[in-house]
């Protein structure tokens, strides 16, 4: 039976991984995702975990040693942040190319200059173009309930596509929270064993990663593009059963008091919980406001996001990162294209929010929520604004 | 998939474009883009096998008489050959002509 827990969130997804019965890790420890590569660590070093831990020398080396061993058939796991991702990045869009289902923990946080080891959505963000699949967590709950989505996921023979999670580096990754960890039982009934559909194996020569001339290149791209698409039906089916066995629904875009919601915030990640909190705090004022929370990243749920947003009149993104003098932030960019496909124009701002480990607070979101809609009463421009600057 | 060039839709791609036919690279022909290709004239050939050792795309092959004659399949007028004969043999002739 699953079990009550209290524990670091690091650790419980650790955990996690180790109960999905990974076969190599190779991982180079960054804040703040050290403590779970750690923790994989001396689980296999005092045998409670019958894996190969490859302590590399930097996070290229990382993704490299899992291309290898995934393309070997090898159930395969690494973790990363910030500056690792940006290190690792080169060999990401390899890993996906050759479609190879690792899955990867990024502890979100910030790049530098300046130095910060602190939360923002940047390296998720420099990733979202390399065509994993990507999913958000808002606690500690759904970080280790998307462990395990993520491997069923990416293996599924319908997919094989690598799967990174997020979690919001500190204040996921370091906070004690209370859990639910399945068993092994429990795990192998969702988690069938890794079957590679092809892999390398000298009775039965292939070749992986070969030159992609001008004739091949862009096919190439579209197969990876149509994988992609073609794996939103099983990351919701995978959600589905899940939910059916343990009781706890995922959706690619969780709504909270959206229905006749005259404002609706948009968020992803952590900083989604204290939007609730908010939206209570405002409902219970009289205010018209509900919460549209995006949980898959890529592919992006478009159809369910217009869905959730389009009976609105004002719309506040959030964006926890920055597209610096783009038109808008990375999540607002995404939304605003998919609203001018269909001929939707409900009034928005896009907010930059939380950089650096900034704190975003329910009276942020108050002042957000409130300003939305001033500004649509004022006819003020749609840009981007980024909150609590010192002037 | 036309083995000559490997173009073909993208259904018909391998998962990750990977090859699962050893040496199949030997059947891309590569002998279609050069502008000038080589001719041996074998009263002047010394058989010496430079223009084979030195040829980067496996376009010469040793004859029965010890010659090496030119697979224009792969041949992509590179010159290199004609470059390297220690007698002149090896001419470059402008294709077209």
């Amino acid at each position: 039976m699953a079990k009550r827990i209290g524990m670091e969130v690091s650790i419980a997804a650790a955990e996690a991984v180790a109960l999905a019965d990974v076969d190599v890790i190779a991982a180079y420890p960054i804040t703040p995702q050290t403590h779970i590569v750690e923790h994989l660590s001396e689980l296999v070093a005092n045998g409670h975990l019958d894996a190969e831990f490859i302590p590399v020398e930097s996070e290229h080396s990382a993704m490299s040693c899992c291309v290898g061993s995934a393309a070997a058939g090898a159930r395969t796991f690494t973790s990363t942040s910030s500056q690792g991702y940006a290190l690792m990045s080169e060999i990401c869009y390899i890993a996906a190319g050759l479609r190879l289902p690792i899955v990867m923990l990024t502890a979100n946080r910030a790049l530098s200059a300046p130095i910060s080891i602190w939360n923002d959505h940047a390296d998720m963000m420099m990733s979202r173009d390399t065509g994993w699949i990507q999913t958000v967590a808002e606690n500690g709950q759904e970080v280790i309930d998307l462990v395990f989505h993520a491997f069923r996921v990416a293996e599924d023979q319908r997919v094989l596509l690598p799967v990174i999670v997020n979690l919001d580096g500190f204040i996921l990754s370091h906070m004690i929270e209370p859990m639910i960890l399945l068993d092994k039982e429990e795990v192998d009934r969702y988690l069938p064993p890794y079957r590679p559909k092809l892999r390398l194996d000298p009775k039965e020569p292939i070749t992986m990663g070969p030159v992609g001339m001008p004739e091949v290149y862009t096919e190439s791209k579209v197969a990876h593009d149509e994988a992609l698409k073609a794996s939103r039906a099983v990351i919701t089916e995978a959600w589905k059963e899940f939910g059916d066995l343990f009781g706890r629904y995922y959706h690619p875009v969780e709504t909270y008091k959206t229905e006749d919601a005259e404002t609706i915030l948009i968020t992803m990640g952590s900083i989604s919980e204290t939007a609730m909190t908010a939206v209570d705090a405002m409902r219970a004022d009289g205010r018209s406001v509900g919460l549209a929370r995006i949980r898959l990243w890529r592919p992006f749920p478009t159809e369910e996001l217009i869905a959730a947003v389009k009976g609105a009149r004002t719309l506040a993104v959030m964006d926890r990162a920055l597209t610096l003098n783009g038109v808008c932030g990375p999540v607002c960019a995404e939304l605003k294209s998919a609203l001018y496909d269909r001929d939707l124009h409900p009034y928005l701002q896009n907010y930059i929010v939380g950089l650096g480990g900034r704190d975003v607070t329910v009276q942020n979101f108050m002042e957000m929520s409130d300003g939305v809609v001033e500004a649509a009463e004022r006819g003020a421009p749609m840009g981007y604004e980024i909150i609590n600057v010192r002037e | 998939m036309p083995k000559e060039t490997g173009i073909c839709s993208w259904k018909e791609l391998e998962l990750g474009t990977a090859i699962r036919q050893p040496g199949s690279a030997g059947e891309l022909k590569t002998g279609d883009w050069r502008s000038m290709y080589p001719v041996t004239d074998f009263e002047a050939c010394i058989k010496c096998g430079r223009c084979y050792i030195y040829c980067p795309d496996m376009v010469y092959v040793r004859n029965e008489q010890g010659y090496y004659e030119q697979n224009y399949y792969y041949c992509k007028g590179c010159g290199i050959c004609a470059h390297e004969c220690p007698v002149d043999a090896i001419k470059m002739v402008q294709e077209g002509d």
